[in-house]
């Protein structure tokens, strides 16, 4: 609780006191020996000053700069009324319980806005420089470029760099979900933000803290709230005349009976004063923003950054969506899929063409031999020549090996089967004699087939893969996963384009996000409905245009993030329903001389606290 | 140039609204946000105005809400 939140407890409790002391007085009868109404009104008064005094100096202050339909004016109001028709112990309760359901109500927001600060808590303090052999504490806004920084156990890492020396697991769970620690060896990048394990790492400074991961996630998160969903809108539009309008019902029912019906003053005006006290839409303009923000935060906590509630909206409405393959669904990586040897064993094939790549320094001869695993011996291979655009001729043992494409099977004329894998082909052959192929090709991300069904599982019509790569290599991707569409060898124009007929195709009906991660899908990124960009592997540009970042890659987050977006929309409509129903079923039995005083601060700030209650949920949704 | 500014004692949501509204109206100011659950406010004006629309801002948000300080 903050002081200001106790002081108002102090002053709660004792009203509470003075006033349970004067209803037990007046039950049993001691006040009615009291002739003088005006003693009674004195006695009343004093805790309704305890407990209400703040409210009539607001009042007050507001009236004077022109700000007439507050809170604050309306509670004076309506509890002058009851005093004014002597309903003097009601007066006090209703400014007592008002004041009750407010400090609640600032507890709950506060402890809402807390538990949101808390897991955006990622912002380090410190970084660790060394100046003349001695570790110093420096703002990690003052670090430079190239700097080494220390980064000791536990510590959150500062700024992005890369490892220089030591070895740890890097937590990187306030930034992805992911609960797995990732090791950071000599070499490896580490992003700012996440928590060093056990191991000191030192690290180079390759990113500024204005240009580092953790400013950046700050600064998407804290401008998320800007960008306002169509219900929060709604709700500012309606708040604008809901009180308005109650408030000259309000007057028009305290005037307009008792002067055509005459007479009984002192009850409409007691009607009036109910309508006065419903009139803040204060449930709802706490509550609806409230719940997006859970939504939000929910987002985050799984790993996934959303740029504004209007974008949470729409995933709720997601029915087409279109992946982008490589690095998406895809690795990214280029990895051996297949050994097909011919007459000889599949390790050997393998040995044989890492034995001969050995001093190649080409993508795919990296891959040839990560999947050999092991060292290969470099006696045994000889001086390499390597053909442009073919491939390699090394003596390996003292025999010449052929490794590279078709056209250099072709122009040393070997009889090798051709290979309609798609990937790109290694061919393999020694002393003139073919040995067989390797299949070299990104592999499609594990849980990417599970993805795709769980977004269909959570009502995704439609998954569409487009692709600039060879369509047999699109095909393959698009078998293994369970897209419904694919289209291969498509220029970024061509994406663009296909998403617009997508988009058509769809109507009005639902929403189309397109996920992707190269600098090329920034325009298909700003076309669709959702952009949806992945934050490790995407590049800059991607991030900064599109809509939601996946921190971690993961696809799967996807279908997590349409439950938390449909549940978040769920519970804002529950509150709106909510409030507006309690507040017109009360304003209509106020009109009817069917409800009291206490019904309507209920209405107002105990509908408050119940909308709240149940905005936090969303926060608590879990993928 | 947009500056970002922290709140204190901003208690109403309703009131968040009504400030946000009037720095708007305040001449020279391009954007503004305030918000509730941040606790902040946001403002894009004219770079060789600013002291003095924050001026402005100060005198239009106690208006709304004197309780609320603006911390710089």
């Amino acid at each position: 609780m903050t002081k200001k939140q106790r002081k108002m407890l102090i002053r709660i409790i004792i009203a509470f006191i003075l006033f349970m002391v004067l209803f037990v007085c007046g039950h049993t009868g001691r006040t009615e020996r009291i002739e003088n109404t005006w003693i009674l009104f004195i006695i009343y008064f004093i805790p309704y000053v305890v407990i209400g005094y703040d409210i009539i100096l607001k009042a007050a202050r507001n009236i004077r700069h022109g700000q007439v339909f507050d809170e604050n004016f309306l509670m004076m109001i309506a509890t002058f009324g009851a005093f004014g028709v002597r309903e003097y112990s009601e007066a006090v309760a209703v400014m007592l319980f008002y004041q009750v359901g407010e400090l609640f109500q600032s507890y709950a927001v506060g402890k809402s806005r807390q538990s949101i600060a808390d897991m955006m808590d990622i912002c380090p303090e410190y970084a660790n420089i060394e100046r003349d052999g001695k570790l110093v504490q420096t703002d990690p806004d003052e670090v430079e470029v190239g700097s080494i920084i220390v980064i000791k156990p536990g510590e959150r890492i500062p700024l992005d760099g890369v490892v220089i020396e030591g070895e740890s697991l890097v937590d990187t769970a306030a930034l992805t979900g992911e609960s797995v620690p990732r090791k950071a060896a000599v070499g490896d990048q580490v992003i700012s933000g996440c928590v060093n394990g056990s191991g000191v790492l030192k690290v180079q400074v390759l990113k500024e803290f204005e240009d580092s991961t953790v400013t950046k996630i700050l600064e998407l998160v804290e401008n998320a709230s800007s960008k306002k969903a169509r219900a929060e809108n709604f709700i500012t539009r309606f708040a604008k005349y809901y009180t308005p309008v109650v408030t000259i019902g309000a007057v028009l029912l305290a005037l307009v009976p008792p002067l055509i019906f005459g007479g009984g003053w002192g009850e409409w005006i007691q009607r009036a004063c109910i309508f006065l006290v419903i009139s803040c839409p204060c449930a709802l303009v706490i509550s609806v923003p409230l719940g997006f923000f859970g939504g939000i935060g929910a987002a985050s906590k799984i790993g996934v950054l959303v740029k504004g509630s209007n974008y949470l909206e729409a995933v709720a409405q997601m029915r087409t969506i279109v992946f982008d393959k490589t690095g998406t669904l895809t690795k990214g990586e280029f990895k051996v899929q297949e050994i097909l040897p011919q007459g000889i064993g599949g390790e050997e094939l393998l040995e044989l063409a890492a034995l001969g790549e050995l001093y190649s320094t080409h993508p795919i001869a990296g891959s040839v031999k990560e999947a050999y695993g092991r060292e290969p011996d470099g006696k045994r291979v000889g001086q390499a020549e390597e053909i442009p655009g073919q491939g390699i001729c090394v003596p390996v043992d003292g025999v010449e090996a052929l490794i590279g494409n078709g056209k250099l099977m072709e122009a040393r004329n070997i009889a090798y089967i051709p290979c309609k894998s798609p990937g790109t082909i290694v061919y393999v052959a020694r002393e003139g004699k073919y040995l067989g192929a390797l299949v070299i090709s990104d592999s499609v991300k594990e849980g990417a087939a599970q993805a795709i069904q769980c977004m269909k599982q959570v009502g995704v019509k439609k998954c569409v893969m487009l692709t600039g790569d060879r369509t047999a290599a699109a095909e393959a991707v698009a078998a293994q996963t369970g897209v419904d569409e694919f289209h291969g060898e498509l220029l970024p124009g061509d994406k663009v384009a296909k998403v617009e007929e997508l988009l058509a195709a769809q109507g009005d009906k639902g929403k189309l996000a397109f996920a992707g991660d190269g600098i090329n899908d920034a325009p298909v990124l700003t076309r669709a409905d959702i952009g949806i960009a992945m934050g490790s592997m995407g590049s800059d540009a991607a991030i900064e245009a599109a809509d939601v970042v996946l921190m971690d890659d993961d696809v799967g987050k996807i279908a997590s993030l349409v439950k938390i977006s449909r549940k978040t929309l769920r519970i804002v409509k529950q509150n709106i329903v909510f409030a507006l129903g309690v507040k017109g079923l009360v304003l209509a039995l106020g009109a009817f001389g069917m409800a009291n005083m206490w019904e309507a601060v209920f209405a107002d700030v105990g509908v408050s606290v119940i909308a709240i209650l149940n905005a936090m949920r969303a926060l608590k949704t879990k993928g | 140039m947009k500056r970002k500014f922290k709140l204190e004692d901003l208690d109403c949501a309703n009131c968040a609204a009504k400030m946000e509204e009037a720095i708007k109206k305040i001449e020279g100011v391009n954007d503004a946000s305030v918000s509730f659950l941040a606790q902040k406010m946001t403002i894009d004006a004219q770079d060789d105005k600013f002291d003095g629309i924050m001026e402005e801002v100060v005198k239009a948000c106690a208006k709304v809400e004197p309780d609320c300080k603006i911390l710089m």
